[in-house]
């Protein structure tokens, strides 16, 4: 048996997709714009980028960034642990911790290092993972990284995690609950307060990964704990600098005393390069833009979301459960969706496209996120294009449209 | 709009056995069986031997949300930890009876 023949279905499913005439593998070969690239030589909409507030041509974050490689050079080449502890990333630390009103941060290179460092670390032999079955696959990867035991309850059911809580009530070892603000493939937001509650109740400790929802949810951007109130009731927030923030790396934030013994125990912190100079300094300005313009972006965002998700429900499609910066096109058959896909694609508007199994409950879906830089323009060109695209496929029929309206 | 999805994502039962305090093998095997039917390939039936992620057409995420539902059915943990080590119907029947034992 060959080293990659274990691999052998990856290869046939992305052969099959080829053959229908698409590969959902693109190259942007220019992105001009946070709206806006060249895709095969054709000039493209992307509404696939979590891009939130469109920061990642922002003035102030390059010029900061340029400035910071100037002054600094290219990369740290070392570890936190190492040579790579600059002023800059404690600075950043220190802003992460004063933005969230916790005592600690910590930063690292990638949100799934993040994530995937830090759940794995906190929770040992002993311990319990209680995660929800639509989790991110840094999770899922964190999880397998632990010597803890890992118990999944149903995505988004406080009922759920309460029965599984409960049958551990008398164990020994501690309980850390992992849950997102908004779930990336359908956009849905947690129930949290009850999660919160129920977390509590039990004894347990609570995670909230709030790479979708930081900038687009909470009266400061905070996210979804700051949405509904729980912000000093969990006790661990992560997130990301590779959406709303414009760059790469992920943070954990927490008031817990004695938090900062994970730098010393943390692998994926300890044994990664840190940070280069021109992220840190290009965080730190869409840090300060986030704080000073964050409600202003915050309400042309959920303005856009609604010219879309509004205007596709309208159009007849079936869509995820909420009004959300991540836009669920639910499509009957992985076929189909790939056709759509790349009908979208010729057309000039580039989505992702998520296929089983990186989709819960088997789904087929264009996943398409919105940003606080699309124009209501560009916004309504893609429900026009989408709708023709629909009917050609014959997802819009009149029939349709009455099922749906009626399955609500 | 927040905690349940409007369209019907998973395929979960909420009843309880007959009596969830000591199920019998058989009943254990039936459950088990019985939700793995849709996964079946061409007409060969689910038996106690059958090797579930290799006999069945069932993915890894499919194999997990059976173990959730057996989980609520019989009121137990089942860790991820021990789904790996899990290959047939009979093991998984034996370790759902044996935290149910063990409860």
């Amino acid at each position: 048996m060959g080293i990659f023949d274990r691999y052998r279905h990856l290869l046939d499913a992305r052969q099959a997709m080829r053959e229908s005439g698409a590969d959902p593998l693109v190259t942007m070969e220019r992105v001009v714009s946070p709206t806006e690239a060249i895709i095969a030589g054709r000039k493209t909409l992307l509404v696939g980028t979590h891009n939130y507030f469109g920061l990642t041509f922002d003035e102030s974050c390059i010029a900061a960034a340029i400035a910071a490689t100037r002054a600094e050079g290219t990369g740290t080449t070392g570890s936190r642990m190492a040579n790579g502890s600059y002023a800059e990333h404690a600075a950043l630390e220190a802003e992460l911790a004063d933005f969230y009103g916790m005592k600690h941060c910590m930063v690292t290179t990638t949100g799934y290092q993040a994530n995937l460092g830090i759940i794995s670390t906190l929770v040992g032999e002993g311990d319990y993972l209680v995660i929800d079955a639509d989790s991110h696959a840094s999770i899922y990867d964190a999880c397998k990284q632990t010597q803890a035991t890992v118990i999944r309850f149903r995505h988004n059911d406080p009922a759920s995690l309460e029965a599984r809580l409960r049958r551990l009530k008398d164990e020994p070892g501690n309980k850390l609950v992992v849950v997102e603000g908004i779930y990336s493939m359908l956009g849905d937001t947690a129930p949290l307060r009850e999660f919160v509650d129920i977390t509590k109740r039990y004894g347990g400790y609570i995670l909230v990964d709030e790479a979708h929802s930081m900038g687009a949810m909470g009266a400061h951007c905070r996210g979804l704990v700051e949405h509904v109130g729980v912000l000093d009731q969990v006790d661990f927030v992560v997130g990301t600098f590779s959406k709303t923030l414009g760059a790469i790396g992920g943070f954990c934030t927490s008031n817990l005393e004695g938090f900062e013994v994970l730098r010393v125990a943390t692998r994926a912190y300890m044994f990664t390069a840190s940070l280069p100079p021109s992220i840190v300094a290009s965080v730190r300005a869409a840090l300060r833009i986030v704080r000073r313009d964050g409600a202003k972006l915050q309400a042309r965002l959920w303005e856009n979301v609604a010219t879309l998700y509004d205007g596709l429900t309208e159009a007849g499609f079936r869509l995820g459960p909420e009004r959300s910066p991540v836009i669920a096109v639910l499509l009957p058959d992985q076929m189909t969706a790939v056709g759509v896909w790349n009908a979208l694609l010729e057309a000039g508007i580039y989505v992702n496209l998520a296929v089983p199994p990186a989709t819960p409950g088997g789904l087929c879906l264009l996943r398409c996120s919105i940003s606080a830089a699309h124009s209501r323009g560009q916004l309504q060109h893609m429900v026009d294009t989408l709708t023709g695209i629909g009917r050609r496929f014959g997802l819009l029929s009149t029939e349709r449209k009455r099922a749906v309206a009626s399955a609500r | 709009m927040r905690s349940a999805h409007k369209f019907k994502v998973y395929d979960f039962t909420d009843t309880v056995v007959s009596d969830p305090q000591s199920p019998a093998r058989d009943q254990v095997v039936a459950e088990i069986v019985q939700r793995l039917e849709p996964f079946r390939v061409d007409s060969r039936p689910v038996l106690g031997s059958t090797v579930i992620t290799k006999d069945l057409n069932i993915d890894s995420l499919a194999v997990m949300d059976m173990v959730m539902e057996l989980e609520d059915r019989f009121d137990i943990s089942i860790p991820l930890n021990d789904v790996a080590e899990i290959h047939t119907v009979d093991e998984l029947a034996d370790a759902v009876l044996r935290k149910v034992e063990g409860r």
